[in-house]
């Protein structure tokens, strides 16, 4: 493992991700002042994606890893989204 | 294939490290010993909920109270359905014989990260504290059954929560177990060893630590919404307050269906192991094997609403659930074909795990076969609820895990402990063992098509005989596990010593001594191009 490359990421970078994260935070909140009909719960998951997406790239090093594990972590998702649909054959045809 | 023995290093067994005595295996971090502190303390609770299970046996043997009254009844099903899922199936393949060979199989010397490893025991037995406090303390036991259904899990007065976070706890101790064995696999193979080339138990603990670590937080995150529920009255599935029962149950089979192939999955792999072995024959249909291995662990996640078809779920939910559990009878199916192919023309050597082996196989067609008649829609309304169901369920779970976990006790037994049971005694035990399940299981059948209704202490006259020979086959498997334990107890301590290899076995763990060195090998061995877990010649 030693021989591998390790791909550093500045401090400073880390910080503009971790404001972008907290500024998104804040927006989510905010949000919800305006009167968004059935749209504010896409409008929450939405905020939702674009962090999860921040920390599964950055924080968690997606982009810099190899493409097997970005394999693995888009199984993990297209998984949860077939979960979702399956549950949703339920909900939406009751 | 080059493997090089730790001939002169101490066996994990007999190593002494910085501690002694009981510490020495508390705190130690080798993936063999806690393999075997999994093996000690799932043991002992099989035997806690074996002796629930005799006890409702004995409940039902007339009609009318017994031995205990319907809430005793109650609570003692609930118990007994903890322990055995939570406590016993679900870790018990991976966490004992994972822990102990999957390393060794693969050319490492540990797991991954073997601190992270420990701590999942720990998890583990902290679990099992939790759920028997709630057996000990408060305001009586658990009665729900070990499905926690709403809305009735938040309104029993029993004391729940301990129970509760318990299986929570459990649960944690599973996912930690899952990540380290697919960091391992992924990680630690020796040089050499592709992908194509791994032993399929291993391929069958990879397909299971995927679901350990995705379903595993489903029903973690809805045993603590139970909590909230309990505690705050918030409204998720409580129907009074705008809730879904119904959610709660997806949310519960999502994880717990998922489950039934956690508990699966390496029990056939374990079968995969023996029946090359004894066989003396390459395994037939290798590739086949794993994409059936894959294919069960991906489907299985699909199927959960499978255990909802008479809850109230839509018309379209149960169609397509319907469909799918045909589907994932045929990865099953598969392996089935696979093994007996195995057989085929190989040199057969009628040895215990290979007695174990093809009774797994025959007690799992029929609960394979069965499992058919649940998941088609019309004949699951009839035998909803009813012993069929406990039948069928006893047959996979028990019939599929048990009988592997023997099987695969009863093979690398020589490994583990460096020494041979008696061989005799271990087909005797595994005869009345099988007699016994026969007995058990089988009239449940009958009795569920019958209309007999589970989870009662009390029954209707006319289903009296099959329940007397339910409760008689109970004694007999109770008759069969005390002599198994007997022998296997008694062998570990003095047996004879048992040779490195002796059923001519071709995977990794038999190319190093009985029992295994600290480390498993002096130098990582190197897998030949035209080595592999199955080349019998």
């Amino acid at each position: 493992m030693s021989e591998e490359k390790h791909h550093i990421v500045s401090y400073k970078f880390y910080v503009i991700i971790l404001l972008v994260l907290l500024a998104l935070t804040f927006s989510s909140v905010e949000i919800t002042s305006i009167e968004l009909g059935k749209y504010t719960v896409a409008g929450a998951l939405l905020f939702a994606v674009v962090k999860s997406y921040l920390v599964l790239t950055y924080f968690m090093h997606l982009k810099f890893d190899k493409p097997y594990i970005k394999i693995m972590v888009g199984f993990v998702f297209a998984v949860f989204v077939v979960t979702i649909v399956i549950t949703l054959l339920d909900y939406l045809y009751r | 294939m080059h493997t090089t023995h730790a001939e002169n290093e101490a066996n994990y067994l007999k190593y002494k490290g910085k501690y002694k005595g009981l510490l020495g295996w508390i705190l130690s971090t080798d993936h063999k010993r806690i393999g075997l502190l999994y093996l000690y303390s799932i043991g002992t609770m099989f035997i806690v909920g074996a002796l629930l299970g005799l006890a409702m046996k004995f409940e039902l043997l007339a009609p009318g109270k017994t031995i205990m009254n319907a809430q005793t009844y109650n609570a003692t099903f609930t118990v007994h359905g903890v322990i055995m899922i939570f406590m016993i199936v679900v870790p018990g393949l991976p966490a004992v014989f994972g822990n102990f060979l999957m390393p060794i199989m693969i050319g490492a010397k540990d797991v991954a990260f073997p601190k992270l490893n420990l701590l999942s025991w720990y998890l583990y037995v902290a679990g099992v504290f939790l759920v028997l406090s709630a057996l000990l303390f408060g305001s009586g036991t658990p009665d729900t059954g070990w499905t926690f259904y709403a809305p009735y899990s938040f309104k029993t007065g029993t004391n729940l929560l301990p129970a509760v976070f318990g299986a929570f706890v459990l649960g944690f101790s599973s996912i930690l177990t899952g990540l380290n064995f697919l960091v391992t696999i992924h990680r630690l193979r020796c040089p050499g060893l592709k992908w194509t080339k791994l032993p399929l138990f291993v391929w069958t603990l990879y397909g299971t630590a995927w679901i350990q670590l995705l379903a595993t937080p489903v029903v973690g995150i809805t045993l603590v919404l139970i909590a909230l529920e309990r505690v705050f009255g918030v409204g998720i599935f409580d129907p009074a307050l705008g809730g879904d029962p119904i959610l709660y149950q997806h949310l519960f089979w999502i994880y717990s269906h998922p489950a039934v192939y956690i508990m699966i999955l390496p029990a056939m792999g374990a079968i995969s192991e023996i029946i090359p072995t004894f066989s003396q024959k390459h395994v037939f249909g290798y590739k086949a094997i794993i994409a059936s291995t894959m294919a069960i662990a991906f489907v299985g996640w699909l199927v959960w609403g499978h255990h909802m078809y008479t809850a109230g779920m839509s018309g379209t939910a149960q169609y397509y659930f319907s469909l799918l559990t045909f589907i994932v009878a045929i990865p099953s199916a598969i392996k089935v074909f696979n093994w007996i192919s195995t057989m085929y023309k190989g040199s057969i050597n009628i040895q215990t795990p290979f007695y174990w082996a093809v009774s797994f196989i025959f007690v799992f067609m029929i609960g394979g076969l069965s499992g058919l008649v649940l998941g088609a829609l019309s004949t699951n309304v009839y035998v909803h609820d009813t012993a069929f169901v406990v039948g069928h369920f006893h047959y996979i779970v028990f019939g599929g895990t048990g009988f592997s976990f023997f099987a695969a006790i009863h093979y690398w037994f020589p490994k583990i402990f460096g020494r041979m049971y008696d061989k005799a005694w271990a087909n005797i035990g595994w005869l009345v063992f099988f007699i016994g399940f026969l007995a058990l299981y089988t009239p449940m059948f009958y009795l569920g098509l019958m209309g007999m209704p589970r989870r009662y202490y009390d029954y209707l006259e006319e289903f009296h005989g099959g329940n007397i020979l339910s409760t008689f086959g109970s004694w007999i498997l109770a008759t069969g596990l005390i002599i198994i334990i007997t022998n296997l107890v008694r062998s570990a301590r003095k047996g004879p010593k048992a040779e490195s290899n002796p059923w001519h076995g071709k995977t990794l763990e038999w190319a190093v001594p009985s029992p295994p060195p600290l480390e498993n090998f002096d130098e990582i061995p190197v897998i030949a191009e035209d080595d592999g877990p199955y080349n019998y010649k």
